[in-house]
């Protein structure tokens, strides 16, 4: 487990000030998201706010230890498919309201190209995702729709997942 | 219970200390679980009376007890600690819970099965994977029961020196009871190795974890298996280790590709089209480095070590009337001088049969090198294209995804370096634009006729274009064999070729391009026009050079005769010439004063090098001048001129695909004809191409811009592979027609003093192989026996076709059909998934009548593994009880199928609070005193 001692002292070197070496005594300690969002590993990736608020306990991206390790087992390279599916989903289930809509996905869209596709591109491939993806029709992909699709994608596990 | 998805990262560990400090389980899973418990305990047929279960509870040693609770207190940590503390109280509840077991199986089966089924679909409702993982929870936990107890026992049986107080219980523990806990060894060891990968949802990873750590940790240790531990910990070591450098290595072999970080940032910014010009670029360095190779290897490097020096022979020494110029720049740029009488030249090698002590037959070696230049190459050619269809014949998949792929699995989130992102998101955005370009080709919706119309319109004027620039060749090449018997003909008559060349070639590639906008087709498609209309309009570039060449081998063939009795002469007078003291031997002519013979070869190779440095030349000047210059001067004139030039005339230049590439290819096609007139010609051709690389690079990132339509090249790049392959063929055909038929001169180069170059391989089979083998030759070489071996050939070609037709077709027929099953279990999930949701809806509204029953169930759960200890032993004489208890964990086994969410696998999803119960058992198994 000498990547989880790395991970706490990574965690604990985000806030020194606010985060104890000693956690027997198990503190509840968040750090907050501007710290977690700075991380080298996080601060370039368009969809870090997303990744703080799915792993944090209220959803506003201040994670204590638990999500820290949370968020670094789930992209870990060990972790299985269908686990970082799962997240997936939930990263880009902007509106966390269960299911990827067209919302959602322009979201997706406009982070990934940092807004350089002209409107019409976006809804163009937001229904296009939309038409592949859709399984059983109902303008939104739920979690079965991503998973369905996810699973064969063939660079999802080399893309998602974060080395620390 | 009813936890939301969201919860899953969230209430985490919360949720998770607090069912353990209370020891209260939820209902649906204690009731499985005790179940699962109760049965597991008479299948194990333990022989001891007492019920292990109950065992487990007192029996354990005392000393273990220290040792796990010292695990315990260092860890620190809050949830084993807690959750024994919590087991350990209540001795009277579970017996109560376990006495109602067995009053009433067959009820509480039922209660069991209805509420787990609920609370689990309940759940399944929110979250299907979790809901999976906490049904499943209980049974493993149970199993883990009674397993442990018998553990208890195994060691201290076996390993009584170490539980010597013990020891008379030690002799009741029985041969299964070692095997189980070795079993739940292995299982603890499985769950550390995969914890990680576990899809628990929560960082109660962890606590499971530590105590996973903490029972191997234990166990092997009491076990007497720390040596073990060791090699276990080792090989987990080894594993990380063999992982990490797979990665390494991979980084290694990513790193080990020359420009593969140039190129991915150029097809970054400006798309794979312009990307797959520089792939090709690197692909043909990589084939003249093999050709370099071979070349400077076996020829080259043999002839100057060993071959007789320079000086020595009069066609490694520059004539008397050269001496004087022959180290000026201007005649060195020329590839005269020196440069012409070194060994990069034809004309240098000596006809000499063997060369060196290694009496290595350089003649028989030049001609084979020559011979396997243009093998090599027609076979890496074809393999590649082969490899290229492969390729592209398995991507099946992604074509029905591509959007939902760019868009939810192109960013790569180890990305941590921002430049890196920027590039990241370039290239996003170029495959998003690429993607949407195609898009738009299929959904475009237009007047079929007038395109056709048009297309055709625009290929009858090409043609057109085509001929007249054919006929204007012909015409001036015909022109230019008359200027040549002339005397004094002027500046522009002499080079009218080439101006006429340069002219077609600087004017028509965009007048095709102008003609082809009418066609209207796909960028990617029309990329492909465009390179074949300007490859016939280059073949005419090279009819001409071709032709001028033969015209000037001829002339010089013919003066050969001339010269030849001249040399004769020279010689003859020079020996018998009188005024000389007849007895002295006179000595040797120097070789820089015998006649030389006009060489045609060499002359050849020099026109070809010469050829190869002007075009490079031409080329990075042309980048200079129209597109850095350019650039430079639109970027910033800008601010001081009338109009936008950014946006208006002039603007900067986009990468001129097609013309690069037909470059690249002709260029190439120039080295396979005259690498074998000057060996040379391939070192200086791979430094072009190294050149070109970096300077290309350079340029297409500092002053191109990205095309207006970003578009994807085509997955393989066959299409250029195939215009190799006809250059090829075509750069074949002269060098075989001069080797075949034309004689080689007689005093410069490997092959002088024969009638034709192949004879060296005839002289080679008669004098250095066996005559049978020359038999052999001779019979082979018979048309009695080509002409049929060719038929069979052509045969065999014809069949190997038909075959790959055929599959191919079987191909698509089976991919059809997959794409269709594809499609019904779609229609069938979405159906399925419809209904589960109604089966859930129906659940939850039951379940608050059954809420009650719910409460009292799980009452009588919290401490269940301290009850069952003193049950099991009545319950393993009891089958019926057993096998109805089984009987309740079954409907929901049954029923776990239908209610998973598509895409989980049953195994993967791990029950949350999986080794609770038995957690409590042995939390509370520790303190307590042995009998």
């Amino acid at each position: 487990m000498g990547s989880h001692g790395g991970l706490f002292y990574r965690y604990q070197d985000l806030a020194p000030q606010l985060v104890p070496l000693d956690y027997t005594s198990c503190p509840d300690v968040k750090v907050p998201y501007e710290l977690i969002g700075s991380m080298p590993e996080l601060k370039d990736n368009p969809f870090r706010q997303r990744i703080a608020q799915v792993f944090s306990d209220d959803g506003d991206g201040h994670m204590t230890l638990d999500n820290f390790l949370d968020m670094f087992s789930v992209m870990s390279e060990m972790a299985p498919r269908d686990l970082k599916a799962y997240y997936a989903f939930k990263i880009y289930d902007f509106n966390d309201d269960g299911y990827i809509c067209a919302w959602d996905l322009e979201q997706t869209v406009t982070k990934l190209t940092r807004g350089e596709l002209s409107a019409e591109e976006v809804s163009l491939v937001c229904e296009k995702v939309l038409g592949e993806a859709d399984g059983d029709h109902d303008g939104r992909l739920s979690l079965e729709d991503f998973q369905n699709m996810i699973l064969r994608a063939p660079d999802f596990l080399s893309t998602f997942h974060i080395r620390i | 219970m009813s936890r939301q998805p969201k919860s899953l990262g969230e209430e985490a560990s919360p949720s998770l200390t607090h069912e353990m400090d209370e020891g209260n389980l939820l209902p649906g899973r204690t009731i499985e679980g005790t179940a699962k418990g109760t049965c597991k305990v008479p299948r194990t047929n333990c022989p001891i009376p007492a019920p292990a279960g109950d065992r487990s509870g007192r029996r354990p040693s005392k000393k273990r007890a220290p040792r796990a609770e010292g695990a315990a207190g260092r860890r620190g940590a809050q949830p084993g600690q807690k959750e024994r503390a919590g087991g350990s109280p209540g001795p009277g509840s579970p017996r109560r819970k376990q006495a109602e077991h067995r009053r009433h199986p067959e009820e509480l089966g039922e209660r069991g099965r209805s509420s787990t089924e609920r609370t689990c679909t309940e759940r399944r409702k929110k979250d299907g994977r979790t809901s999976l993982k906490e049904q499943r929870a209980p049974s493993k936990k149970e199993k883990e029961v009674p397993r442990k107890e018998e553990t208890w026992k195994r060691l201290k049986k076996h390993r009584s020196p170490s539980l010597a107080s013990s020891a008379s219980v030690g002799e009741s523990l029985s041969e299964e009871e070692l095997a189980r806990i070795l079993e739940q060894l292995e299982d603890k060891k499985k769950l550390i190795a995969t914890v990680r990968s576990k899809p628990w949802p929560m960082a109660k990873k962890l606590t499971e974890l530590r105590e996973a750590q903490e029972f191997v940790e234990k166990y092997e240790g009491a076990l007497g298996k720390g040596k073990g531990k060791r090699l276990y910990a080792y090989r987990m070591l080894m594993a990380k280790k063999w992982v990490k450098f797979k990665r390494d290595f991979d980084n290694f072999k990513t790193q080990c590709i020359p420009w593969e970080m140039k190129i991915k940032d150029i097809e970054s910014h400006f798309g794979s089209s312009v990307a797959s010009y520089f792939i090709f670029l690197r692909w043909m360095y990589g084939v003249n480095l093999v050709l370099f190779g071979l070349i400077f290897g076996l020829v080259i490097i043999p002839e100057v070590l060993m071959g007789v020096p320079y000086g020595s022979i009069p066609r490694k020494t520059v004539p008397r009337a050269e001496e004087e110029k022959a180290m000026d720049f201007s005649v060195l740029w020329d590839f005269e001088g020196y440069i012409k009488y070194s060994a990069l030249f034809y004309g240098y090698y000596n006809n000499q049969r063997t060369i060196g002590w290694l009496r290595y037959r350089l003649p028989m070696a030049y001609f084979m090198v020559g011979v396997s230049v243009f093998g090599y190459s027609l076979m890496i050619v074809i393999r590649s294209m082969a490899s290229n269809t492969q390729g592209s014949a398995s991507e099946g998949e992604s074509a029905n995804f591509t959007f939902s792929f760019k868009m939810f699995t192109s960013w790569d989130y180890l990305i941590g370096n921002s430049e890196t992102a920027d590039n990241k998101y370039a290239s996003i955005t170029t495959s998003f634009k690429e993607s949407i370009v195609d898009e738009q080709e299929s959904n475009k919706e237009e007047n079929i006729h007038l395109t056709r119309f048009l297309r055709v319109l625009a290929n009858f004027l090409i043609i057109c274009c085509l001929c007249g620039s054919g006929y204007l060749i012909y015409f001036v090449v015909k022109r230019s064999q008359e200027f040549s018997k002339m005397q004094n003909v002027s500046w522009y008559e002499r080079n009218e070729v080439e101006i006429v060349m340069s002219l077609l070639g600087m004017f028509c590639p965009p007048l095709f391009e102008t003609i082809a906008a009418l066609e209207n087709y796909h960028p990617r498609i029309g990329l492909k026009w465009q390179l074949g209309r300007i490859f016939a309009l280059f073949l005419g570039n090279l009819y001409t050079f071709l032709l001028a060449l033969m015209d000037d081998v001829h002339l010089k063939l013919s003066n050969e005769e001339k010269i030849k009795n001249l040399t004769h002469w020279t010689l003859f007078n020079y020996y018998n010439s009188s005024g000389w003291n007849e007895s002295v031997p006179r000595p040797p002519l120097h070789p820089a004063d015998v006649p030389r013979g006009s060489c045609w070869e060499t002359a050849v190779g020099i026109e070809f090098m010469r050829l190869t440095v002007s075009d490079m030349l031409v080329t990075y000047i042309t980048i200079l001048l129209g597109d850095f210059v350019r650039a430079c001067f639109v970027r910033f004139m800008n601010y001081c001129w009338c109009w936008d030039l950014e946006a208006g005339f002039p603007s900067y230049a986009e990468f001129d695909i097609s013309g690069n590439v037909l470059g690249l290819i002709f260029n190439q096609g120039m080295i396979w004809m005259g690498s074998f007139y000057a060996p040379g010609l391939v070192g200086v051709n791979v430094l072009r191409l190294l050149t070109s690389m970096y300077f290309q690079c350079w340029a297409v990132m500092s002053s191109n811009v990205p095309h207006e339509r970003v578009f994807k090249a085509s997955r393989s790049n066959n299409f250029y592979m195939g215009l190799l392959l006809l250059v090829l063929f075509l750069s074949l055909l002269p060098v075989a027609y001069a080797i075949m038929s034309l004689p080689p001169s007689f005093d410069c180069g490997p092959f002088s003093g024969k009638n034709r170059m192949y004879d060296v391989i005839q002289e080679t089979i008669e004098n250095d192989f066996p005559t049978f083998l020359g038999k052999i030759f001779a019979f082979l070489a018979n048309p009695g026996l080509i002409i049929p071996a060719i038929l069979l050939m052509f045969l065999a070609i014809y069949y190997l076709n038909s075959v790959s037709k055929s599959l191919s077709r079987a191909n698509a027929q089976l991919r059809k059909k997959i794409q269709a099953l594809r499609e019904v279990e779609k229609s069938h999930k979405s159906v399925k998934g419809r209904t589960t949701a109604r089966d859930s809806e129906d659940t939850a509204k039951g379940n608050s009548k059954n809420a009650t029953q719910l409460q009292l169930t799980k009452e009588g759960t919290m401490p269940h593994s301290a009850g069952q200890s003193q049950t099991a032993g009545k319950k393993a004489q009891d089958p019926g009880i057993s096998s109805s208890a089984s009987r309740i964990t079954l409907p929901v086994s049954q029923h776990l199928p239908g209610s998973r969410p598509p895409g989980v696998r049953p195994d993967s999803g791990q029950p949350r609070p999986q080794t609770h119960p038995w957690r409590s058992a042995s939390g509370k198994s520790a303190p307590r005193p042995p009998h």
